[in-house]
């Protein structure tokens, strides 16, 4: 018995985590919030670590690494706020296609030369007129908040959980980048009218199998980004003095840490669990996965604001960069199922709704 | 990740099933006492078949088992899983034990080992005193020698169990000369010395859970100390880590939580079901989220103990804090869904699950204060959890 990381998993995690540290510095996050574009170089670099093809099986080119990987992988990069579409091209997009057993578009993502983006938020709740038709193999409508701006393809979720993929060189496809506080991923609106679209699948456990990849991965984005946060924390308590001695002196600011990181330290565990079981194919991985990623929008919340406030002032502003963290998980928090909604669907998986 | 035992622990488990089909039967009753034939005979089987006192060596009247943390676990969780009586709990059993197998003299092991896992002696714990509550070193319940024996005088207080029990294992300042830490000695001793007054202490809850104990000129042997003079507050804190992460384990709160979940399946709200409202559901499930992480991180927990490579300080320090106040807040749900029927409290026709819902509610404040209160947790995590410095200290006055 042995619940834990594997050598090899931290082995991973290190790997990213140098690499994250030279090349992918808080400057260069910066950089890219100025510059959405230039997050493809910082995905170029990524793709060459292997991360594009992370869970894609060897057969297809990819790395055949599981779900529990993809977590560790996540929290590294919640963790240095890391630019890209990771979640999109590398977790959900992949876990879609294999689920649907359409891999014969695999060994381009894994190789680096796709971006493919996904358009799910129709699915999981949608918003306005937000809504997809289609006729002769044709797709027309719009998809709201679709992850990944500069994608080379999408994965839309169509009619009756239906699944699709669009080109995003067809003639009748339009895009516009929705700005939003998170300035590390990238959002936007698809206007299609009468694109060419291929049907994946219409096996609605498929969108699932997506979501709930996609759902576990993010939360360990969070926990890593509060993660993150919390350790900033820490470290700028224990070199700020005020009243002749350093705040990390001071009961005050120590219990907020100590709340930050008793409720931070258990989630590790929770998040592992969740990505094991999803690749195991447990029964319990889908309510996990719920609770997971709604247990870690609400600690996370919990932890980004009160780190904000252990640095005072300067957490505030723009110089210490604390917002990016900030927003990170701000956005993770809505993004593919809010707490209220996963809650409610934990609630149903278990038959406690009527 | 490997979340199986493995082969070789399913024929243990299979033994242990068993076991627990043969007897079930033979438990003993709720309304048998601790000193009863039954509740003896049963602790003497548990001990016998190694499911009790397991690792304990044959030579002091335990089972005699190497230490496997997978054993104990399965044991648990067969017991569990039928509501199979586990016999003797105790802070004889769970503290003071352990403590005589590291630090006790053979004659004391010998003395008192095998008889406290037998139930044939019952202990109370004699730390916390009116002054010295968080600041437990700040202890003055003083022991003076006179001859061959320890005279004590002072007051101890929070002691569960002292009207029931035959000893108690107390913390006494023997050399008020030598700084806090270093003037404290570890005592055993008999409740019936001449000295001794029990006095129950009825709590919010209606019952005596504690006790205050009163000490003057109670005279004892010399020898029966534990470790060294000076030493007592190095001999209890060898174990007083131990009982702080066992007081609110996470497998009881989902066990718990699983109650309101039925609870909110029958009691109804204007002819509508409790957990047909959204937002008592929404509670739920926010709380049954948090008690899931708890359930994972004591696995991790169980799975450092077994491969020492695991770094998981923090997760185990976090257990008590989080644990005490999670089960708070489930017993608040099932209050809050019975609404005025959950006021009910003694002797009410409408009274819920025996009146448990109010009762653990209040309980649970108890342990979010007991065993080190949460703020004191909040000051171990931040120190030694994450590396933060201790509050300065003020100057002594008058120094």
């Amino acid at each position: 018995m042995e619940f834990g990381l594997s050598q090899e998993q931290v082995l991973l995690q290190d790997s990213i985590t140098r690499y994250l540290k030279d090349q992918v510095p808080l400057d260069k996050v910066r950089a890219v919030a100025e510059d959405p574009g230039l997050d493809q170089s910082v995905w170029h670099g990524l793709t060459e670590l292997g991360l594009a093809g992370l869970i894609i099986p060897e057969a297809h080119g990819g790395v055949g690494l599981g779900l529990l990987e993809a977590v560790v992988v996540g929290e590294t990069l919640g963790y240095h706020v890391t630019p890209g579409p990771f979640l999109s091209t590398a977790v959900i997009a992949p876990s879609l296609l294999i689920a649907a057993g359409q891999t014969d578009r695999l060994a381009d993502i894994a190789a680096g030369r796709y971006r493919v983006g996904v358009a799910l938020s129709e699915a999981v709740g949608a918003r306005l007129d937000a809504g997809m038709t289609v006729s002769d193999g044709r797709l027309t409508g719009k998809a709201l908040f679709a992850l990944d701006a500069s994608a080379d393809a999408y994965i839309v979720n169509g009619p009756n959980r239906q699944l699709y993929w669009v080109d995003a060189k067809d003639p009748g496809f339009t895009r516009a980048l929705l700005t939003t506080i998170d300035k590390t991923r990238t959002l936007c609106e698809l206007k299609l009218d009468q694109v060419d679209a291929t049907l994946l699948t219409d096996d609605p456990a498929v969108l699932q199998a997506g979501l709930d990849a996609g759902r576990i991965v993010q939360a360990s984005d969070s926990l890593g980004a509060a993660q993150c946060m919390l350790d900033q924390a820490v470290a700028y308590a224990g070199q700020r003095e005020q009243f002749n001695r350093v705040i990390a002196s001071f009961q005050a600011v120590k219990h907020l840490c100590a709340e930050m990181a008793s409720q931070l330290e258990p989630c590790r565990a929770l998040i592992w669990y969740g990505g094991h079981a999803l690749s195991e194919g447990d029964g319990s991985a889908r309510l996990t996965v719920c609770h997971a990623k709604a247990h870690l929008s609400e600690v996370a919340q919990f932890v980004a604001r009160t780190s904000t406030e252990v640095h005072g002032g300067m957490g505030f502003t723009d110089l210490v960069g604390l917002h990016y963290w900030f927003k990170r998980i701000g956005a993770n928090r809505q993004l593919l199922g809010s707490p209220e909604g996963l809650r409610e669907e934990a609630a149903r998986i278990q038959m406690l709704v009527a | 990740m490997d979340l199986t035992y493995g082969p070789e622990y399913n024929a243990f488990r299979a033994e242990v099933k068993a076991f627990v089909a043969a007897n079930i039967d033979e438990q003993p009753k709720p309304g048998d006492g601790p000193r009863s034939p039954a509740v003896r005979a049963w602790q003497a089987k548990l001990i016998a078949n190694g499911y009790h006192s397991r690792t304990i060596p044959e030579a002091y009247g335990g089972y005699g088992a190497e230490p496997d943390i997978i054993r104990s676990r399965i044991i648990a969780e067969e017991f569990s899983a039928a509501q199979m009586n586990t016999g003797f709990s105790g802070q004889g059993i769970s503290m003071l034990t352990p403590v005589l197998l590291e630090l006790g003299t053979e004659a004391q092991k010998q003395q008192f080992i095998r008889k406290t896992i037998h139930g044939e002696l019952i202990w109370c714990q004699g730390y916390s005193e009116p002054g010295a509550g968080s600041d437990l070193a700040s202890l003055t319940t003083k022991a003076e020698l006179d001859g061959d024996e320890w005279v004590i005088n002072g007051q101890k207080i929070w002691t569960s169990t002292a009207q029931i029990s035959d000893w108690i294992f107390c913390l006494v300042r023997t050399e008020p000369e030598a700084p806090k830490h270093l003037g404290i000695s570890f005592l055993l001793f008999e409740m019936n010395t001449p000295g001794i007054e029990v006095r129950p202490l009825v709590d919010m809850t209606g019952a005596a859970n504690f006790n205050e104990v009163f000490f003057t000129d109670v005279r004892v042997p010399k020898d029966q100390i534990v470790g060294q003079r000076g030493q007592g507050w190095q001999v209890a804190n060898a174990i007083l880590g131990h009982e702080r992460g066992s007081l609110a384990p996470p497998d009881a709160a989902m066990s718990r939580l699983n109650g309101v979940i039925r609870l909110m399946q029958q009691e109804t709200i204007g002819g509508e079901r409790a957990i047909d409202n959204p937002v008592f559901r929404d509670r739920l499930m926010r709380l049954q989220g948090r008690v899931m992480a708890m359930q994972y991180n004591d696995m991790r927990l169980l799975s450092a103990r077994i491969n020492k490579n695991q770094d998981t300080k923090l997760a185990g320090m976090v257990v008590k804090l989080i644990g005490t106040e999670l089960r708070h807040e489930i017993e608040c749900l099932g209050i809050d869904v019975l609404g005025e029927i959950g006021l009910s409290y003694g002797d009410n026709p409408y009274l819920r699950g025996n009146g448990s819902w109010q009762y653990q509610y209040m309980y649970f404040l108890g342990l979010i204060i007991g065993g080190g209160t949460s703020q004191i947790q909040k000051n171990i995590i931040s120190e030694r959890g994450l590396g933060m410095p201790k509050e300065p200290k003020l100057a002594a006055s008058g120094a």
